[in-house]
């Protein structure tokens, strides 16, 4: 007797792309705005950033309602860790629990790719970036999602990354001023947009440093 | 004499195990905008099986509480399922008798929750649903699949919708549409997705939702026009063909 086969899947690819940068007293964290499903656009003006905590903010790719319900057990689990605490979750921590709740399903994933922006408790930029079943590590910068292979090699490029086998280990946070580093983002933006399908439409991008939060948002191709 | 009965599958006891599923019975598109007032959808009456049209009166748009519209696509039991669950939902927001009301993002965000975590036991509903409404002036309009993917936007469609009437809407939709030319445009879109989807029947409703109240129009059809000349003569380019 052939086993029935499944004719749906639980699965779908909801595109774009997720980029994190680190400096010396701030974090830049952008993804661009467009969701598709297959060769369709569902919507372009979508935001996959969230808020998980006051320094720590989390930029997700891949399948959306994974994504929605990845962003909200963090939320309830930060707000029960205040309740407790009384204090907000550090970047670090944050990034923690990211990794422990993303391997609790590690038999039935969250289709999410992350990366986790924020400061940590010296005031310094911090960027975290996983796999779909929370394995992770802490970079100078990274990007996720489906226009990652078009920008990683670029940044790697402009942010001239030490090699993670020196040793004793070079950190990789950039040395550019925030402006730059805002800038140096709009650009990966525009040039993956070229290239990836997926990627489009606009890009929202959140500056962490000292004096709070700010967000932006540019522009960018349709089609 | 062996058995060609497969003794396996009725002595496994796989008890409760609802798994894999086919739609039988469908609705296709739907769509919604937001306008002037509020919010416009429509979608036809449809409810196919497989290649057949078998229901001709099927009314995929229904009214959720004070401040709600939805419609669905999809397989049309599961969508009759789904209004059960909702009048539950407003029966007991109602029972609490407090002044308060689920309002269409609340009520959006309990069917998301609801596809989402049957798709996680790898039972899901069949449909595609569309959740528009007013609340204290605000309008709202998203969208949720079968396996929990939601949204909300200006305009959204179901199916078909997505690849014949959401073109249309991105290029013509405007903030100030009043009710005719919502109306207009969205029998602009339905007319082509007559003309293209196989499964559409030409009998379709048009709802309205504003903060007054929720109005669904009775059914009616749309004009098409086939007098093309390249329909006249068909075979003038091949004779010899039907």
């Amino acid at each position: 007797m052939t086993k029935e086969h499944a004719n749906w899947s639980p699965y779908d690819n909801n595109g774009g792309t997720c980029v994190a940068i680190a400096g010396a007293d701030y974090c830049v964290i952008a993804a661009d705005t467009r969701m598709s499903t297959g060769y369709s656009i569902l919507t372009r003006d979508y935001s996959k950033i969230s808020k998980l905590a006051d320094k720590s903010f989390m930029a997700s790719s891949g399948f959306q309602a994974d994504v929605k319900a990845l962003q909200k057990v963090l939320s309830s689990r930060h707000l029960i860790y205040q309740h407790q605490h009384n204090k907000q979750m550090s970047c670090p921590a944050m990034a923690q629990l990211l990794s422990n709740t993303l391997y609790y399903k590690r038999f039935f994933p969250y289709y999410a790719f992350n990366v986790l922006g924020g400061l940590d408790s010296e005031g310094k930029g911090c960027v975290f970036t996983y796999d779909a079943v929370g394995s992770y590590e802490r970079v100078g910068y990274s990007a996720q999602g489906s226009g990652a292979t078009l920008i990683t090699p670029f940044l790697d490029n402009q942010l001239k990354s030490p090699s993670p086998l020196l040793l004793p280990a070079k950190d990789a946070v950039t040395p550019l001023s925030e402006a730059e580093a805002v800038d140096l983002v709009k650009t990966c933006f525009s040039s993956a947009t070229e290239r990836d399908i997926y990627t489009g439409d606009s890009v929202e991008i959140i500056i962490l440093n000292a004096n709070g939060v700010r967000r932006e948002t540019e522009q960018l191709r349709k089609d | 004499m062996v058995s060609s009965q497969n003794e396996s599958s009725l002595l496994s006891s796989e008890g409760d195990s609802q798994r894999t599923q086919y739609p039988y019975v469908t609705g296709t598109s739907v769509i919604g905008i937001k306008y002037k007032d509020g919010i416009l959808m429509a979608a036809d009456m449809g409810g196919s099986y497989g290649s057949t049209i078998r229901y001709k009166s099927v009314e995929r748009l229904k009214q959720v509480g004070k401040h709600s519209l939805i419609g669905a696509s999809g397989e049309i039991s599961d969508f009759q399922e789904i209004l059960r669950y909702l009048d539950e939902l407003i029966l007991h927001d109602n029972m609490w008798d407090d002044g308060n009301s689920l309002g269409p993002k609340e009520v959006h965000n309990y069917l998301t929750r609801v596809m989402y975590n049957r798709r996680n036991k790898f039972d899901p509903l069949w449909n595609s649903l569309i959740l528009g409404g007013v609340k204290n002036g605000k309008k709202y309009l998203g969208s949720v699949s079968m396996i929990g993917v939601h949204f909300e936007d200006d305009h959204v469609a179901t199916g078909f919708g997505n690849h014949l009437a959401l073109p249309i809407l991105r290029e013509e939709w405007r903030e100030d549409l009043t009710f005719e030319e919502g109306v207009k445009l969205l029998e602009k879109c339905m007319r082509n997705l007559l003309y293209r989807d196989r499964s559409a029947v030409n009998k379709l409703q048009i709802a309205k939702i504003t903060e007054e109240g929720l109005t669904i129009s009775q059914p009616y059809s749309l004009k098409t026009f086939w007098n093309f000349a390249a329909f006249q003569n068909p075979t003038v380019g091949a004779e010899g063909s039907w």
